[in-house]
């Protein structure tokens, strides 16, 4: 924590040589950047954060996460996420803020030991600050990939009628408790919706079946028959198969078949309908 | 005094539809009146409309096991219609499957099972 005296003597620290302070600061952070941002944006936004600490300051600010800071802290999210955008990696952007450090340290050479004081607590800060950047960076990852991970759900568990009163569902990817939750409830609305009497669901798209996946497959099924509707699983490939055993997993009474086309064959059985092939039109 | 559920008799079948939300009086009550109206009526087949029903607890799911059981006894089939996939959902999560209980989508499809099994024509006389 920064004492009211302390903030005091930082801001005005700070403040009697700003411009040139900032300038240097500026400067250095462009070097270690190795110019691969431009020198005009990068000089805005850190004079922006400049005035905004020494502004912090003057309030006789804390801690970061002291209310005085809340300027700064926005500033510095905004730039912890713009650096992320244009593919800097977060040390770099911590680095920026570290070199604000180096830049005050000529300064102590001619300064009072209160001076040198004060820097120690502004150089607890800025690592504060530095920390900061790297939450802000994870927090921005965070809500990318979990935004991401909700897109893909949607885009992955499509319920098709393949005929009337069959349905089908192509699971493709990993299963998870989450999807199957998905995948189910809608399998199961597209029963009512549909009024269909069979489903089929097609796991080819499944690279490994264990007891989980298994489990989160038997219950749908159960689910789906409790409404009335029969379930069959299509597509377990061989590998799956000796998996399946292996594990000991009971597919009891449940329908199983190696291809979507025999599982299709099954149902449209089990609705009344016959495949046949007209005689003398046989490719 | 709570609530009672209608039975009503359509032909040999009985149609009981659950309009309201159960409470466990209801539910043994419902029991207590179906067993009388299948030995009253003579009926084969009871089909349970649970269309409108949204809550169910392990109690509910238990007394449609049961309730099937019952009216197995005095041979009638029965078929549990309308579910809702997330009363499905909350019954298979409960770990109750209703293994002996014949289900279906609709009233329709519930009345057709029955007839099937009575060994009557598909289609409706009328």
């Amino acid at each position: 924590m920064v004492g009211p005296d302390f903030s005091e003597r930082l801001a005005n620290l700070l403040s009697a040589d700003g411009g040139r302070l900032a300038e240097a600061w500026v400067e250095r952070v462009s070097t270690s950047l190795r110019n691969r941002m431009s020198t005009v944006e990068l000089d805005r936004e850190l004079r922006e954060l400049y005035d905004a600490l020494v502004e912090a300051l003057r309030r006789g600010a804390g801690g970061v996460h002291d209310e005085n800071f809340s300027e700064v802290r926005a500033l510095l999210t905004e730039i912890s996420r713009n650096r992320a955008r244009q593919g800097f990696t977060p040390g770099e952007t911590a680095v920026s803020v570290f070199a604000l450090k180096e830049v005050l340290e000529p300064g102590l050479t001619s300064g009072s030991s209160a001076d040198i004081g004060a820097y120690l607590r502004l150089s607890r800060l800025l690592d504060e600050f530095g920390l900061f950047t790297m939450e802000a960076y994870s927090q921005t990852r965070e809500e990318i990939i979990s935004a991401q991970a909700e897109q893909l759900l949607e885009l992955s568990t499509p319920v098709v009628k393949i005929w009337d009163g069959v349905i089908a569902v192509p699971l493709v990817g990993t299963l998870d408790s989450a999807r199957t939750q998905v995948v189910m409830e809608k399998l199961l609305q597209a029963l009512v919706d549909t009024g269909s009497e069979q489903a089929i669901i097609d796991i080819t798209g499944v690279p490994a079946v264990d007891t989980q996946v298994a489990q989160h497959l038997l219950k749908t099924i159960v689910a789906a028959r409790l409404m009335g509707a029969e379930c069959t699983v299509s597509g377990i490939r061989p590998q799956i198969a000796q998996t399946i055993v292996a594990l000991g997993i009971e597919f009891g009474d449940i329908v199983t078949k190696a291809s979507l086309a025999d599982a299709l064959r099954h149902a449209l059985g089990r609705t009344g309908a016959s495949v046949v092939a007209k005689a003398g039109e046989r490719r | 005094m709570s609530e009672r559920v209608p039975v009503l008799r359509i032909g040999d079948v009985l149609l009981v539809s659950i309009q309201m939300d159960l409470e466990d009086q209801t539910v043994m009550d419902l029991q207590e009146d179906l067993a009388e109206r299948i030995v009253a009526t003579g009926a084969r087949g009871v089909v349970i409309d649970i269309t409108a029903v949204e809550i169910v607890d392990s109690f509910v799911g238990r007394m449609l096991a049961t309730t099937a059981s019952i009216s197995r006894m005095l041979d009638a089939e029965t078929v549990v219609v309308g579910m809702r996939p997330a009363v499905a959902i909350t019954l298979v999560e409960l770990g109750l499957s209703l293994g002996g209980v014949r289900t279906a989508l609709d009233l329709e499809k519930g009345l057709a099972i029955l007839r099937r099994r009575s060994g009557l024509p598909d289609a409706d006389p009328a």
